[in-house]
């Protein structure tokens, strides 16, 4: 419920304003938004290349208060790093936090590289990876962090195929074994929790990693209304555990308060209808049920 | 103060006199000397700046390219396919308006691989924005590179400019080099970098937006112009420089012996330090012939070069980069520059040339010249080839 309607006005002095361009129900352009709303006015971010930044950056205007760069697809962390540098050496990164921001595509594929470099010299930058499961602004391709089963443009289901035939890279994983300070889990769909995570980087000096559920309306194929009950659903169900570690050790994990099947969170989706069909489906669901107990399991979810 | 010095020593250590503040390093032959120096200059605290030691060249330019966006110097170094890999990421910088300074060790580009010199891989970057001059010996490299941040950093300029050194050649070679001895004196030239925009928590601004075709073109046609209007500024800053510093090895072009000259040999680099033998030998025996060096690749002085060339009757262009498809670059630039100017009366005889550190001889070039007044145009052709190898199988 919306306890305090916000006016134009009030929306213009966020430091992520609206009027931007994303679709109605995009969970990206609100996990932003609650971003910003704890790390504060002395922040410098860069994007990678992708939905954030085409939608919140339409020359010339911008959604951004703060200064913000975009270089390219693969490159935020890499930039982040020479921002953080010159900060250091000039006297001002005191007081100032580095953001550097990517999609699935942009952190656990073609920016996993500059991504290691970033945590392995210990630069103080908090990254964040907003994944949505796809290369959405290039219109919906597979990336490596695209879920068992789905459909994509370039992972398309067909008549002998169930969509996405890989599980999803275990990104967060990747980000522990470099033994950073500190690695988290969040979602759109838990909110409090999501900035609470936030909060708790701007205490701590090196490298953080941030990954957050970002459901997509088009990408997924929902009704927007659907977009943080979805969320919501990927963490009952056990398919996107919360959770937060600190130099590659869990500490911290979101208990699931109620248990659902993985069905519940599939049926929503468009882009797992193709599993609804008939009796192959059924099996391919309960694969996917199998990734679920297994994160219930691995990070004792319940 | 006059040193002997290896050409990444003398790089290195003008770098260190103009004090940037953010220096990204990742390894290539024939570059690697360069950011070994300066991270022992780091590391004995003769010079302060954060060393960022990278894991691709990628990162490397992307690195350079935050730090500046926040309005610090920098600076980093490169060759062939590490050139190669940074490239998206320089078109990036010149678009920014960047005032990064980068130099290229240049060498030959894969495959087959090779680790010795030729202009191929910065050729690659003609289109990219970045301003590119190249030095002739290690003097030139010391003193080019003090100039290109103060043309790099010049606000009606603000791009990137790369300082083409030939790999090994001069890289790895050791000359006298006369060193400056007073920094004060370089801050004097080279004043504290002040850009209009920064990454600045105090002054928000978003950098890197996205350009809708209502826009696009505008921003490239503002790029050109700044590049094009390099050219004053580039010549500003030898001139300067000669009045700081006493030492002036040209601006944009720098011709040698062409007065009366019928024959002039164009070419960039350190080719030019034989081609100047040969032709000074030719000079005692009566020959009217000179040499005409490019300095500035990016932007190219088609005016200053058609000036130069349009008395003479042979222009031999000898260059170590090739147009796939198509011939030789810098003779295909050369020409056209002529066209431009409605001048017919030149030969113009290129050829492609020590590909891959094969050695320009003294010989090769007497050959050039007999060949040249005895034939007209020729375009890109391969000089120097061994025949014996032409129809092997590697
Ligand atoms: C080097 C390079 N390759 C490909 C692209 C095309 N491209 C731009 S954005 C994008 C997808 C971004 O996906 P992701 O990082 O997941 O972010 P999202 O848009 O889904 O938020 C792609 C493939 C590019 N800009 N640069
Ligand atoms: S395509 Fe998806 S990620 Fe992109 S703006 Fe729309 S909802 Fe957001
Ligand atoms: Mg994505």
């Amino acid at each position: 419920m919306l306890t305090n309607i916000l006016t134009k006005e009030d929306t213009h002095k966020q430091l992520f304003t609206m009027g931007h361009t994303g679709c109605s129900g995009c969970a990206q352009s609100m996990a932003v938004k609650l971003i910003m709303e704890v790390l504060g006015k002395n922040t410098i971010a860069t994007s990678a290349t992708g939905c954030l930044e085409v939608f919140s950056t339409k020359f010339p205007e911008s959604s951004w208060n703060i200064p913000w760069i975009h270089s390219l697809f693969e490159n935020s962390a890499a930039v982040a790093s020479g921002i953080e540098a010159a900060l250091q050496i000039t006297g001002k990164k005191e007081g100032v936090t580095v953001l550097s921001q990517a999609g699935d595509g942009g952190t656990a594929d073609i920016g996993l590289q500059a991504l290691s470099g970033m945590f392995e010299r210990g630069h103080d930058v908090l990254y964040v990876c907003y994944d949505n499961g796809a290369y959405m602004n290039t219109g919906y391709q597979r990336s490596g962090l695209t879920p068992y089963d789905s459909f994509t443009t370039t992972s398309p289901s067909g008549k002998i195929s169930f969509g996405n035939n890989r599980p999803k890279k275990y990104m967060p994983e990747i980000a522990m074994a470099h033994k950073i300070p500190y690695t988290a889990v969040a979602s759109t769909g838990y909110p409090i929790d999501l900035q609470k995570k936030v909060k708790k980087t701007l205490s701590i000096k090196g490298p953080k990693y941030l990954q957050i559920d970002v459901p997509c309306v088009p990408g997924w194929k929902y009704e927007p209304r659907y977009s943080v009950k979805i969320a919501q659903l990927a963490v009952q169900s056990g398919l996107y555990p919360l959770f937060e570690a600190e130099y590659g050790k869990v500490v911290s994990v979101k208990k699931i308060s109620k248990r659902v099947p993985v069905e519940e969170y599939l049926k929503l989706q468009g882009r797992f209808k193709h599993l609804f069909k008939n009796e192959a489906g059924k099996a391919e669901i309960e694969k996917i049920q199998k990734i679920a107990d297994e994160n219930i399991e691995q990070f004792g979810l319940l | 103060m006059k040193k002997v010095l290896e050409g990444s020593m003398a790089i290195s250590d003008s770098i260190r006199m103009a004090e940037p503040k953010v220096i990204s390093a990742y390894p290539i032959t024939p570059q690697t000397h360069i950011v070994e120096h300066l991270s022992q200059m780091v590391a004995d605290g003769d010079l302060k700046a954060e060393y960022v030691m990278v894991e691709s060249e990628h990162s490397a330019a992307s690195v350079v390219l935050g730090a500046s966006a926040c309005g610090v110097r920098t600076y980093t170094a490169t060759a062939a396919q590490g050139l190669l890999y940074m490239e998206e990421v320089i078109y990036n910088i010149a678009g920014m308006r960047l005032p990064v300074v980068l130099t290229v060790a240049n060498r030959a580009v894969s495959a087959p691989i090779s680790i010795w010199n030729d202009m191929q891989d910065s050729m690659a970057l003609r289109d990219s924005g970045a301003i590119q001059l190249v030095a002739e010996n290690n003097q030139e490299a010391y003193d080019m590179h003090i100039q290109a941040y103060k043309i790099a950093e010049n606000p009606n300029v603000m791009l990137p400019v790369m300082v083409c050194v030939d790999g090994f050649v001069l890289t790895h070679t050791f000359e006298v080099v006369e060193t400056i001895d007073h920094i004060e004196k370089v801050r004097e030239y080279l004043p504290p970098l002040n850009m209009e925009y920064t990454l600045d928590i105090n002054n928000p601004f978003s950098f890197g937006t996205v350009g809708e075709p209502s826009v696009y073109i505008e921003t490239r046609f503002r790029l050109s112009n700044a590049i094009n209007n390099s050219k004053s500024v580039i010549v500003d800053a030898a001139n300067d420089y000669r009045e700081m510093f006493g030492k002036y090895e040209g601006a944009l072009i720098d011709p040698y012996k062409m007065d009366d000259a019928d024959t002039v040999i164009v070419a960039m680099g350190s080719v030019l330090g034989t081609i100047k033998d040969v032709v000074d030998e030719l000079r005692e025996s009566g020959k009217k012939i000179g040499v005409l060096k490019i300095r500035s690749f990016r932007p190219f002085p088609a005016d200053e070069i058609t000036d130069a060339l349009k008395n003479i009757k042979n222009a031999i262009i000898i260059e170590k980069a090739v147009s796939l498809g198509k011939g030789g670059i810098l003779s295909c630039e050369i020409r056209d520059a002529l066209y431009q100017h409605r001048i017919n009366s030149v030969n113009v005889n290129g050829y492609i040339m020590g590909l891959g550190g094969r050695d320009i001889t003294p010989k090769n070039i007497y050959d050039l010249i007999i060949k040249a007044e005895k034939q007209e145009d020729v375009d890109g052709e391969f000089y120097g080839l061994n025949n014996e190898l032409l129809n092997k199988v590697f």
